[in-house]
């Protein structure tokens, strides 16, 4: 599935932060976004994902099939790692959390509450949903936050068979993951503040 | 030229500017001629004495405060619909003149039902649909103020208001039923609303009615001028924090 | 969904997961009653059902703030507004969960509390069926309430003024039927109604929910 953006206008809090940007995302392939902090990598992200709509231009081969993962793992703190994955499967209709456990050497853990676990534990769960739903596009925010070096070793393994497997992954992240990435710095594209177009509130000006 | 342009902020504060003084002089003019030719110029009913003559403040706040929710509830589908930030600020700017309407209803109300009923307050179905009614209004403005966000305040508070009307109507009927079903066969009057006015005291409450009516437009014709004026204030802020 | 209602469930049982509250403070209210207003027992066999179905209702309330809002913090709101399950669909599930968690217990508690307050006899089938039938209602009305909160800091004093104006119709022929079994007439005009209402605000709350928790995520 290819993911195709064309002249994205993205808003945040009424004021636009990204202009004109258009990028298209093969299947195999993977796109990293880089720019400062507050450039709208993670407006882009949570957009790409559905979570909120552009003011202009059109993403097209989204719908259904992204797996999201933002700041926020969604992990329950009284549920065990295999529930916490265990329903994320089941939400997107997959049963099988064995590969996920597997990628993550999450087997140790598996019966540990969530909420025992460090702060690289969690990291670790919330990126090996990732591998429960099946999903083709990865939509990742800042992944490897709070990972040591094995765990990014870890997730870059798994991003490496995600693509080998056909799929494909779009993430904002600043280390260098060793894959065969394209990088898109998204600093050109910041809207400018005498932009007017997009910005909710540009009919009070 | 259609009515949609005035949905543009800047021609919509200019209208209204213009109108506001003549909006300002008429609902003076009526609320004034209205309350001085009902107290002074009607005669005392002969069964309530000179207490009908609160009829003049109860009735006209008890109708805009209906109408104001009707507004509020039109605004809001607009906003929902085509996205006008007129409308929803319109709508915000209802409320709280709504809201005093409302209480003015509910203590006229009170003061009225002191010497005709020997209460203050009773659980009448009218009165009872009212104090909902104030809540629901309490409910809204609170929406607005506990939200950062002013296009998310105005899609949050245009669905309320949308669920909040089918509610409020479904518990005007449920108190209706309530009450019959309490006390059976009790003879609380019914407000005067409903019973037929001789002309003695229909046309200075006609007048009352419109000067309340006028008044309305013009409090939320400022008030919505206002929110326009602070959320220009506001992108302008936010745009020169952008440049620094 | 049934994943997401599982989920629920279990961590509503498990430790911090606040089940039983609403149950107790449902039993702490019915016993705080007769303090306020004295112990005759003609007096609280008249106003037994109406304590037990105001008492009902605060207890359901009592627990809404963390319907939604456990989820929103922890990032599980956005990551199920981006899975295909329907948003409609898990905002139904989860008013499920939290009527079988809260409104279940208080409707199975009821009778044992109603022999505190001297119910009248032929009073506690009616009281339970009328619970039975309207708790659903305030569980998907009370959903609404949250999903307009859920990203506001301290919404909780704010979500009960919202919800309480729209719990008046079902608590008023709610009562009413309960009343009125309590005093040996015929309860089924305003079971009837309590039913209606139940079930249009099961058809159609949960998309005025899943609209404004869209919304309030953007």
């Amino acid at each position: 599935m290819t993911l195709k953006a064309s002249n994205l206008t993205l808003a945040r809090g009424g004021v636009p932060v990204l202009t004109g940007l258009s990028f298209v995302l093969e299947p195999r392939a993977a796109l990293i976004l880089r720019g400062p902090n507050g450039a709208g990598k993670t407006t882009l992200l949570r957009t790409i994902a559905g979570l909120q709509p552009a003011v202009e231009g059109e993403i097209s081969g989204a719908a259904d099939q992204i797996a999201y993962a933002g700041h926020a793992d969604g992990l329950k703190a009284m549920l065990t790692v295999r529930e916490n994955l265990m329903f994320w499967a089941q939400v997107f209709g997959r049963h099988d959390i064995t590969p996920a456990l597997d990628a993550y050497a999450l087997h140790p853990l598996a019966d540990r509450l969530a909420g025992t676990l460090s702060a690289g534990q969690k990291r670790r769960l919330g990126l090996s949903r990732l591998l429960v739903t099946g999903c083709p596009i990865w939509v990742l925010d800042e992944p490897t936050v709070s990972l040591d070096t094995d765990a990014v070793a870890m997730f870059a393994a798994a991003v490496r068979a995600h693509l080998a497997q056909g799929g494909s992954a779009l993430m904002a992240t600043h280390i260098d993951l060793g894959l065969e990435a394209d990088v898109i710095d998204i600093t050109p594209y910041r809207a400018m503040t005498t932009l007017r177009v997009g910005a909710s509130d540009e009919a009070f000006l | 030229m259609s009515i949609w342009s005035y949905a543009n902020p800047v021609k919509f504060l200019a209208l209204s500017t213009k109108v506001q003084p003549f909006l300002w002089v008429a609902a003076a003019g009526c609320v004034i001629v209205g309350l001085i030719w009902g107290f002074f110029g009607t005669p005392d009913d002969f069964r309530q004495g000179s207490t009908v003559k609160i009829i003049y403040l109860h009735v006209p706040s008890a109708l805009m405060a209906i109408n104001a929710w009707f507004m509020m509830l039109i605004t809001s589908l607009i906003w929902l619909i085509r996205r006008h930030h007129v409308s929803a600020l319109a709508a915000k700017a209802a409320a709280p003149v709504g809201l005093v309407m409302t209480l003015i209803a509910l203590v006229t109300g009170a003061i009225w039902g002191q010497p005709m009923w020997g209460t203050w307050w009773a659980w009448d179905p009218r009165l009872t649909s009212f104090l909902i009614l104030f809540l629901f209004y309490l409910g809204y403005i609170a929406l607005w103020e506990a939200i950062e966000d002013p296009d998310t305040a105005a899609d949050l508070t245009s669905i309320l208001c949308l669920v909040g009307s089918v509610f409020a109507v479904l518990s005007r009927y449920a108190v209706q039923f309530w009450n019959q079903g309490l006390h059976q066969g009790t003879s609380i009057p019914v407000a005067t609303g409903e019973r037929s006015v001789s002309d003695v005291f229909w046309y200075p409450l006609l007048t009352s009615m419109v000067g309340f009516g006028l008044l309305f437009l013009a409090l939320v014709l400022y008030r919505t001028g206002t929110e326009i004026r602070l959320r220009r204030a506001q992108a302008l802020r936010v745009r020169a924090g952008r440049e620094l | 969904m049934i994943a997401l209602l599982m989920r629920d469930l279990r961590l509503a049982f498990r430790a911090g997961g606040g089940f039983g509250l609403g149950l107790a403070f449902f039993l702490i209210v019915t016993t705080l009653v007769p303090f306020s207003v004295g112990p005759q027992p003609a007096l609280l066999s008249t106003i037994a059902a109406g304590v037990l179905w105001l008492g009902a209702l605060l207890a359901c309330l009592l627990s809404l703030d963390r319907l939604l809002a456990l989820d929103y913090e922890d990032g599980t709101l956005d990551l199920l507004l981006t899975a295909p399950l329907p948003l409609e669909a898990a905002v139904s599930v989860k008013a499920l969960a939290h009527w079988i968690t809260t409104g279940l217990p208080l409707v199975l508690a009821a009778p044992v509390l109603g022999v505190l307050l001297n119910l009248p006899g032929a009073g506690y089938g009616w009281l339970v069926i009328s619970l039975a039938i309207g708790t659903p209602a305030l569980s998907v009305i009370g959903t609404f309430g949250a999903a307009l909160t859920v990203g506001i800091k301290r919404g909780g004093l704010l979500l009960s003024l919202l919800v309480l104006p729209l719990y008046v119709p079902t608590l008023i022929f709610g009562a009413e039927a309960a009343r009125r079994g309590a005093a040996g007439l015929d309860p089924a005009t305003p079971l009837l109604m309590l039913a209606g209402i139940t079930l249009a605000t099961i058809a159609l709350m949960p998309f005025a929910s899943a609209a404004v928790l869209r919304m309030g995520l953007r």
